[in-house]
This record gives structure tokens, sequence and C-alpha cells, in this order.
């Protein structure tokens, strides 16, 4: 009886360990999904200025009958200056600076896109609400503390006074952040947007997959299908296992010294980071791969080739389309692996202040995560958020592609 | 079979419809080097971008991995323009001249400080640079002999200094920021050459964990700052700019880093910064000429210039005007990349402050 109990004492302890371990992992995971989540969430929202503007015909250099083209090239700078001194009277000029600076640097631009979708507006007023500089933002946000002394802030006395009554009046409101997902990186945080990163590990990740999805299948279905298991086919496994197991910077190393040295392929591009990526991936989807055609049991080939199959017809009537989820699959968490790696990336140069967002994959881009790792970098407040909002979309990514994965292995794969 | 066809058709298309632009010449400037100029860079090539032109990228691989890679030769595949947060070595003028890259444009464009900061809630410090020197060097001398840095804290170097312990971060040996730091500081108020007659493991850090190499992110280093009120750390004026809030930096030789201090090199930690130019591809790359020009504007470095509020500090005058003269004509004015790797340059015998460390 004892021994029973103590038996059974023993096995409750275990399970109060195991969930005990359980526990603290996932602790450690809110802790740092609440971090980011705290400091990140701001990033989707801007502080805005209302404004009542007036655009002015003689300021402007277009007309109401101008093509869109002529208005997208033409400078709003001096309107911009003007509806800021039309919205705060009487002001001196060095007074006007600085309120200037409470208001976005990109002011003009906002006012270029108001006009191009806004036809005939040229002569009337409007209220807009005007984005605010990042660090008249931050301190909205109660980001950047406010009773500090005056030489460690960056709004001075003058800016905070002018901020105190705008809100007073009720002009300070916020809004979503559109410009996060539709601008590319910028040096003013409150135009910085994630856009250019996305199409650039886009752009990667097309071409990792296409090159190496067929490359990885095509491998796996000849040592599994066409070759005698022998002695080259285990050396052939240890060295793509071996190879799953190299850390991602070797292959960075690797795409520095052949593709942009010896084949002088162009720096910084998604091309030659998505290349590498692909080399990343391709031992995780030979191994997938292999598992999966080593599933389809051999009745079914065995099956195809008595009714007068030649081999490529079995394999491709009937044991790829069987083993082809698993590959998918395999696929799919090899690409999402891919899409977090940041070291590859940086050894081929996709880690670099790009503005344009690139159009193709010879364009210079950066990736999702070293654009993160450079707003990390950045000094001013305001990519503190953007970094963690970074971060946030990373890990949807992440999750939306590791979800398609399960489902695709638990809707198609066939049970034998 | 025919699913995957579909996606061979997929790949095959995605290759040959990716080359949008630039397949031939380039018509975008690639800028590379020192984190400490990159915050300066982006700005300004961001403002070029507005200006018509396409927005310079700016790979931020530290001053010593740009000039690496700035010469290694001339030709679109190489980057046109190189930040630096200190001269050009004779070193690497050795490599440019190797590689081709022989008609090279310096261009010193603004003054930075390396602040020597802690945390806001720490007690302010002022230190001289050979306090800093015994605090960090490996080796130091106590009595006249030289011996392993003995000292854990503050107060037993100046007993006028805090009890704090002695802890520094500092950056990896490829940042300009560091090698800066260890002419400006180390090699200044080094003592062992008093005592061997020679200037080896001035610049030595010590190795017994109280100095902790930090990678290239100076944000990494202020947050570590403001966890533990009693560690140092040191990175350019900008960093301290924005992060007024959160740190204080130390008086060295009782000056406190400002604009103005720096800009005069009364603060003994001001450097210059720079970019430089591949003269080779002016002309072939558009804007080069018109980035440059910018950086020095009025509006630049001016008294309300954009790269003066993150940071910036000014020059003197002459330098300003020089510098302009340089931009505007071309005229390297002296500069001269195989003079440089033997070690001369024309403001050597100048006097500045910082002439001593050019070409060196």
């Amino acid at each position: 009886m004892t021994d029973l109990s103590k038996r059974l004492a023993s096995e409750k302890r275990f399970k109060y360990f195991a969930m005990f371990a359980m526990c603290l992992s996932l602790f450690f995971v809110v802790i740092l999904m609440l971090k980011i989540f705290t400091t990140g969430s701001g990033a989707f929202i801007r502080t805005t200025i209302e404004a009542s503007v007036y655009f002015d015909p003689s300021a402007i250099e277009v007309t109401n009958e101008s093509s869109v083209k002529a208005i997208n090239k033409a400078s709003y700078v001096n309107l911009a200056d003007q509806i800021v001194k039309d919205n705060h009277p009487n002001l001196s000029d060095e007074k006007f600076i600085l309120v200037r600076e409470m208001y976005t640097r990109k002011f003009d631009f906002q006012l270029r896109d108001y006009i191009a979708s806004n036809p005939n507006i040229i002569g009337k007023t409007v209220t807009m609400e005007i984005t605010a500089s990042s660090d008249l933002d931050q301190i909205v946000k109660g980001n950047y503390p406010r009773d500090v002394p005056e030489a460690q802030r960056k709004i001075n006395d003058y800016q905070l006074s002018v901020l105190d009554s705008l809100d007073a009046d009720g002009k300070i409101s916020s809004t979503f952040n559109l410009w996060f997902f539709t601008n590319g990186d910028s040096r003013d945080p409150e135009t910085a947007g994630i856009l250019g990163a996305l199409m650039g590990s886009f752009y990667a990740l097309l071409i990792c997959f296409s090159f190496a999805f067929p490359v990885g299948l095509l491998a796996s279905i000849y040592l599994e299908e066409f070759v005698r298991p022998g002695k080259l086919t285990d050396f052939i496994e240890v060295n793509i296992n071996n190879l799953a197991a190299v850390p991602s910077i070797v292959y960075g190393l690797l795409g520095l010294g052949m593709l942009i040295g010896v084949f002088g392929m162009p720096y910084q591009v998604p091309l030659v980071g998505g290349l590498v990526l692909g080399f990343m991936t391709l031992p995780t989807i030979i191994i997938a791969s292999r598992a999966s055609l080593r599933g389809v049991p051999p009745s079914i080939r065995e099956g195809a080739l008595a009714v007068g199959a030649t081999k490529t017809q079995t394999v491709f009537h009937h044991v790829i389309p069987l083993s082809l989820p698993g590959s998918l699959t395999g696929t799919i968490i090899g690409m999402a692996q891919a899409l977090g790696e940041t070291a590859p990336l940086l050894m081929v140069g996709m880690v670099a202040f790009v503005m344009d967002i690139p159009g193709g994959a010879l364009d210079p881009a950066t990736g999702l995560p070293s654009q993160i790792y450079l707003w990390s970098e950045s000094a001013e407040r305001g990519f503190l958020e953007k970094t963690s909002a970074g971060i946030m979309l990373l890990l949807g990514f992440l999750i939306i592609m590791n979800t398609i994965a399960v489902i695709i292995r638990r809707k198609l794969e066939v049970k034998w | 079979m025919r699913k995957l066809s579909a996606l061979a058709l997929a790949a095959l298309a995605s290759f040959i419809l990716a080359p949008s632009s630039e397949v031939e010449a380039r018509d975008q400037i690639n800028i590379v080097g020192s984190s400490t100029v990159y915050p300066y860079g982006t700005v300004n090539a961001q403002r070029l971008g507005e200006s018509g032109y396409k927005t310079p990228t700016y790979n931020p691989i530290g001053t010593g991995g740009g000039m690496k890679a700035f010469c290694a030769g001339v030709g679109v595949d190489y980057p046109d323009i190189t930040g630096a947060s200190r001269p050009m070595k004779a070193k690497e003028a050795k490599l440019c001249q190797e590689n081709g890259v022989t008609n090279v444009i310096e261009v010193m464009w603004a003054n930075d400080g390396i602040t020597f900061s802690h945390s806001n809630e720490a007690v302010e410090f002022e230190l001289t640079r050979e306090e800093i020197f015994t605090a960090m060097a490996a080796k130091v001398v106590v009595d006249g002999e030289v011996v392993e840095n003995p000292y854990t804290s503050w107060n037993q170097i100046n007993s006028s200094l805090p009890d704090y312990k002695i802890e520094v971060l500092v950056a990896p040996p490829t940042s300009g920021t560091r090698d800066a730091f260890d002419g400006k500081v180390m090699e200044a108020g080094c003592t062992l050459e008093a005592v061997t007659g020679s200037d080896d493991g001035c610049t030595d850090y010590r190795e017994d964990g109280r100095i902790i190499e930090m990678g290239e992110n100076d944000t990494l280093i202020v947050q570590k700052l403001v966890e533990d009120v009693e560690r140092f750390g040191y990175f350019g004026y900008s960093y301290l700019k924005d992060n007024g809030d959160k740190l204080q930096p130390s008086k060295v030789e009782g000056v406190m880093p400002s604009g103005a201090t720096i800009a005069s090199y009364e603060y003994p930690m001001a450097r210059p910064l720079f970019i430089y130019l591949k003269a080779d591809h002016i002309g072939v790359i558009p804007g080069i000429q018109e980035f440059a020009q910018m950086m020095v504007s009025d509006n630049a470095i001016g008294d309300n210039g954009y790269l003066t509020k993150i940071g910036a500090a000014p020059m003197v005058p002459e330098l300003v005007d020089r510098v302009r003269n340089i931009t505007d004509s071309l005229d390297p004015m002296g500069f001269d990349i195989a003079d440089c790797a033997n070690k001369v340059h024309p403001l050597k015998d100048a006097g500045y402050a910082f002439s001593s460390g050019l070409c060196k």
C-alpha cells in the first residue's frame, strides 16, 4: 500500500513539475508579447492637429485643371508654411519655426495627396487633420516625459504651451496611422512605413520559393525514387542533415563570396537575398519531401508499374500528387524560418536605408527583420514603437504561414 | 503534373518579370559606412530624394567596413560614397590605390563629440582623460610601475569621485567611434609611455569583465545605461541629444559637450565627420555632387540646419568655406590617395586639433 501511494505521489510531483515548466515558458512568452504589444500598438495611431486649410490658388503652382501627374510633381512647401501661419496668427519668425516643427515635415505631401484625390479643391477652405511631428506625437502619447528640464526635451516650453492650447480647443486627436502600411522607410518617424521592407521580404521569399521548391523536390525525388540506397546516398543524407544545421550567417557569407563576388550579382537586392535564403531552406525542403515520399506506400508504385507505366509516369502521376502536401508543409515551414532570418540578409547588404518601395527583385531593398533591426538602432524616440510594431507584423506573418502549413497537413495529407 | 508545371511557370515568370529598373546603369546612389554618420547621411539622402533624385540607400556597416567596400573598386557594383566618423587611414588609402580608386574627394562636413555618458539619475561626473584611461586600460601605472589594472571603483582613482563600480560599455573594433575614442582618450590619457617609453598597450582595454563590448547598436547601450546607473558608455553626440531625458554626459577636462564646445574643440573628445566621394562615379551616377553640396549647405549645417538640429556640431568658418569650395568645384584641394597612403595630407600641418589624425 505505502508503495502505491509513494508511486502515486511521485506521479503527481512529476505532473506538477511538467506543468510548472510549461507555465514558465508560457510566462516568458506572455511577458514578451505584452511588452511588444504595449510599445508597438502606438505605431498604429498617429496624433493629428486640426487645421483649417485654404487652398490658396496664388500659393499653389497647379490649377484645378492640372493633370494628376502635374499635381504630384508640384511643390507645396510654401502652401504648408502659409497654412501654419494662418492657423497660428501673429507669430514672429523664430516662433514660426518652432510651431512649424510641431507639424510633420511632410505636411506638403499630405496636401499633395489631398489635392490629387479631391478635384476642384483649389480655392476652397476645408478642415484637415494634419499629422503632428513625431516629437509632439511622443509627448502626446506619454512616451516622452514633459516634466524634465527644458534642455533635456526635444519639445520646448513654448511648443508645449501651444500644444496645451490646441488641446484645450479640442484640436488634438488620434487617428489610424495608414502611413505605416503604405510608406517606405523614412528618417521622420511619423512618416516611416513598413511597406518597403514588406515588399523586399515578399520578393526575396518569391525567389527563395522559385529556387528552393523545384530544386528541393527534384533532389528528393532522385534520392528516393531513382537512386539505389547505398554508401553514396548515406553520404549525401549525412551532408544534407548537416547543411540543415549550418548557422544562417554561413549562407550569407556564401552569398557574399559566390553570388556577389564570383558571379558579380548586385549588392542589397532581393534576388541575392532570396537565393541565399533558398540555399538555407533547401535542406529543410529535401528532408521534408523525402519523408513524405517515403510515406507513399510501395503498393501504389507497384500498381502503376504493373499496368505498364514508366518510372517517370509512376512518379509524376501517382507518387508526387500523394506526397505534395508533405513537401509543401516542409517548404512553408522552411520559408517561415527564412522570413525571420536577419544574418544572411546582413551579409548581402539587405540592411540599408532604402526609402523607395522596391518594384522588383533587382531593386535595392531591405527585409522585414532587417528593417526592425535598423529601426531599433535609430535614436529618435518615435522609432521605438515602430520597432515593436514591425515585430508584431513579422509575428503575424509567421503565424499565418505556420497555420497554412498545419491546414495543408490536416486537410490534404492522405493517411494510409 | 499540371500543378507542378504551373509552379515551374510561376518560378520562371518571377525571374523574368523581377528586373524592373536597374539592369544596366544604376541611377541611385549607394552609400556605405559609419553608423555615426548614418542618421545624418540618411536625413540628407531623404532631402536629396525630395528634390527629384532617387533617394540614395545607406548601408551602415561601420567606418572600417565602409572603407573596405568603398576601396574595392570603381564601377556600378561598388559604393559611390562612404561615411566615416574618423579620417581615412593610410592603410585604407593604400587599399584604394591598389584597386584603382585613385580619385577620391574628401568632404569634412561637421564635427561630433564622443560623449562619456551615464544615467540621468546618477551623480554628475567630472573626469580627465587620464582618469578614463586609468579606469579602462588593461595595464596602468601604479607607483611608477606598470601593473594589471587594480581599480574596481571610480573613487579609488580619484577620491573626489563617487564610489561607483567601474563598468564601461564599448563599441566593437570595426566602429569608427571606437577608433576615435582610442585616439582621443586612451592614447591621449595614456600614462604607460612615461614609464615604458612606448605607446604599446595604450589602447588595450582591460579584460576582467569591466569593459563590455557591445555591437554597433547604440540604442541597446542607452538601454543598458538606464538599467544600471553606475555604468558608463560612449557614443556620438546625436544619441545624447535624442536621449536627454535618460542620459547625461560627463564633463571632460572641465568641459561639457555642447554644439559650441565641440565646434571649438574645447571639448577634448571632439572629432570631425567625413564623407568620401568616388570622383570617377560623378556624372555616371546622378546626384553625387548634389548630395555633397546639400550636406554642407547652410540649410544643413547652418545654425538652424537640419543636420545641426539632430546633433551635428558646426565647423570653423574657414573649414566650411574650404569644404563648400571642394563640393562646388570638385577639386579635392590637395587630398590625394597616393599621398594619403604615404601619410601625407594637406591639412596635416594646418594646426587643427584633428590634424595629426589625418591619413594616419
